[in-house]
């Protein structure tokens, strides 16, 4: 399946990226070559097979909820790229 | 030999008997950093001062007669997995200043076995690609060759261990990433079973596919590291709760026709696959010969959906990244572009300043996969095709102990070959790949060299948790197979 420009913008806004101009049109070309190829699967049988999430233990993993000391947060900020005391700044979102 | 030759096994003898001190040995792999890092560009960063201290205090320790498995042991790390106080970066701008307020699990336990770390290893970004060629940061080089790649996305982790920079390393593989550039280096690297190792402090790329693993000079030192990283940990609902056999006894009380009786499989569909380089099916069909003669079994099996392996893969990993690197979106950690002032739009400069191409390559292919409409006939057929590819090895496994099979298609290519033709390069992970979808083990061990001088390895894939019979066929063969080079000439 080939994929157009259009689409590729539109996709790139859904994922927050934004991408050159410079590049778009190689990213056009590429992302349709890749789907071409992974078009592939439509011709395996998968009638009445079952979905796989992985490779993981299936069975639920549970355990007691103890309380346990938090970091605190200077450690959960120490890498904001932005902070006003213990709060992450951001652009403002409501206007 | 050289102190930078000893593999972890007799430096730990060395240490145990007072013949080196961790500072010399540390210092040893130190002075040829310095001497030659500028040519392979394995290291992200090197911290030699920490590096030192660490050395030092092993020594203490040992001066007290207390040793555990690794102490004073220098190991590098693949910048993907978090170190306390040490940036780690995963090979992304977006990670640039990144430093982890915790050590990764596999961290705390190679450090509570005395492990010097030397340093963080380059890699692919988020470890996505086969040469190490996507990092932000450097190109690294095939220590064989330099003209080469060194297979990705752990090639900075391979490539250390090859320029013998480190006693060994630790990589992650999502679709081939230890055993490909273990192969392409000449050196041993091991996938073990989904869930034998803890992911917590690995930085996720495909959760449902990302192991770490040993990258190693022989099969022995796999297995040493491989008992010290492995087990359940709470920190990882993933993590199994499966016993951890000693890797090493097995190999320790091995006796020469160990490997009589063994069955090994042999995918048919592995030897018609396009574009086997003629020199890596050579390398193949001795090392079958020799195995054949140390008394394996071969026998042919099938696995019949080989052909939508790169398809089902390069859907579901994607899918899975896109969701995963939706956090880097310059709030919480990580670069931040600053120059907007609204939202949305500082998240889009963020991320597409903070993310090379092949990164928004791939959160692109996995948003389109997911999105509304495209669901089902992408992510969802993708999930079923791995239902079937996890079938194929139940059943290959009803006959063979473990798969024989090349590693990759072709010895390491040259560096730029194929950085505009993504397909191309994820068509050369075609035999690892199943390994991840499947969950089982896989080792890499060097099997021989291209008419260029370039290692060729051998795969050898498992049952679930039977890393135990690929270490041992490993270990036989490597006894066995007597290369003619063991390290590349760097000087």
């Amino acid at each position: 399946m080939k994929i157009s420009k259009s689409e590729v913008e539109k996709i790139a806004h859904l994922a927050r990226l934004e991408i050159e101009d410079s590049q778009k049109e190689k990213m056009v070309e590429q992302l349709g070559n890749i789907l071409q190829y992974i078009d592939k699967l439509k011709d395996a049988n998968i009638d009445g097979v079952r979905l796989s999430s992985g490779a993981a233990i299936m069975n639920n993993v549970l355990r007691e909820d103890v309380v346990e000391a938090s970091p605190g947060p200077c450690v959960t900020l120490a890498n904001a790229p932005d902070r006003d005391d213990d709060f992450y700044v951001v652009p403002r979102v409501v206007k | 030999m050289e102190y930078h030759e000893l593999t972890i096994g007799s430096a730990i003898e060395q240490i145990t008997r007072r013949k080196i001190s961790s500072f010399e040995l540390t210092s040893a792999f130190l002075s040829r950093i310095e001497t030659y890092e500028d040519r392979i560009g394995a290291f992200i960063t090197v911290d030699k001062e920490k590096a030192l201290e660490q050395a030092q205090k092993a020594d203490q320790e040992i001066a007290a007669g207390r040793i555990s498995a690794l102490t004073g042991i220098p190991i590098a790390l693949k910048d993907i997995l978090c170190t306390k106080g040490i940036k780690t970066t995963c090979g992304s701008r977006i990670l640039e200043n990144f430093v982890p307020q915790y050590d990764g699990t596999v961290v705390s336990k190679l450090k509570n076995e005395g492990a010097v770390i030397i340093g963080k290893t380059n890699l692919d970004e988020f470890a996505m690609g086969s040469s190490t060629e996507n990092s932000s940061y450097k190109i690294t080089k095939n220590p064989w060759n330099q003209e080469y790649v060194p297979g990705g996305s752990s090639g900075g982790s391979a490539a250390a261990v090859a320029a013998q920079f480190c006693c060994a390393s630790l990589g992650t593989d999502t679709g081939g990433s230890i055993r490909q550039p273990a192969s392409h280096c000449g050196v041993v690297g091991i996938k073990p079973t989904y869930g034998r190792v803890s992911r917590f402090g690995l930085v996720s790329y495909a959760s449902s596919l990302d192991q770490i693993g040993p990258i190693t000079r022989d099969v022995r030192d796999a297995a040493i590291l491989l008992n010290v990283i492995s087990g359940n940990d709470k920190l990882d609902s993933t993590s199994a709760k499966n016993p951890v056999p000693d890797f090493t006894k097995a190999l320790d009380q091995f006796e020469k026709g160990a490997l009589k009786g063994m069955r090994a499989g042999i995918p048919k569909e592995y030897l018609s696959a396009e574009g086997i380089d003629p020199e890596v099916e050579k390398v193949f069909l001795h090392a079958k010969t020799l195995l054949t003669d140390l008394g394996v079994e071969m026998r042919e099996i099938s696995l019949p959906h080989t052909e939508y392996v790169v398809a089902a893969y390069y859907i579901i990993a994607p899918c899975e990244a896109s969701s995963n690197l939706a956090r880097y979106d310059g709030v919480k950690y990580g670069f931040r572009d600053k120059s907007s002032e609204d939202l949305i739009e500082m998240y889009k400069k963020t991320k597409s300043k903070g993310f090379g191409l092949e990164v928004q390559r791939r959160i692109i292919i996995g948003t389109y996969a997911l999105s509304a409409g495209y669901y089902d006939a992408y992510y969802g057929r993708a999930t079923k095709v791995r239902t079937l590819i996890t079938e194929d090895f139940s059943n290959a496994f009803e006959t063979c102990d473990f798969i024989l099979s090349p590693v990759a298609p072709a010895p390491a290519f040259k560096i730029g070959e194929k950085t505009d033709d993504p397909l191309t390069m994820y068509l050369t992970d075609i035999f690892t790949l199943s390994a991840n979808m499947a969950g089982i083990p896989g080792i890499s061990v060097p099997a021989g060299y291209s008419s260029k001088g370039l290692p060729i390895g051998i795969q050898m894939m498992g049952r679930k948790f039977d890393e135990m019979s690929l270490l041992r066929a490993g270990y036989g063969f490597e006894q066995n197979i007597g290369l003619s080079k063991k390290f590349p000439d760097l000087s």
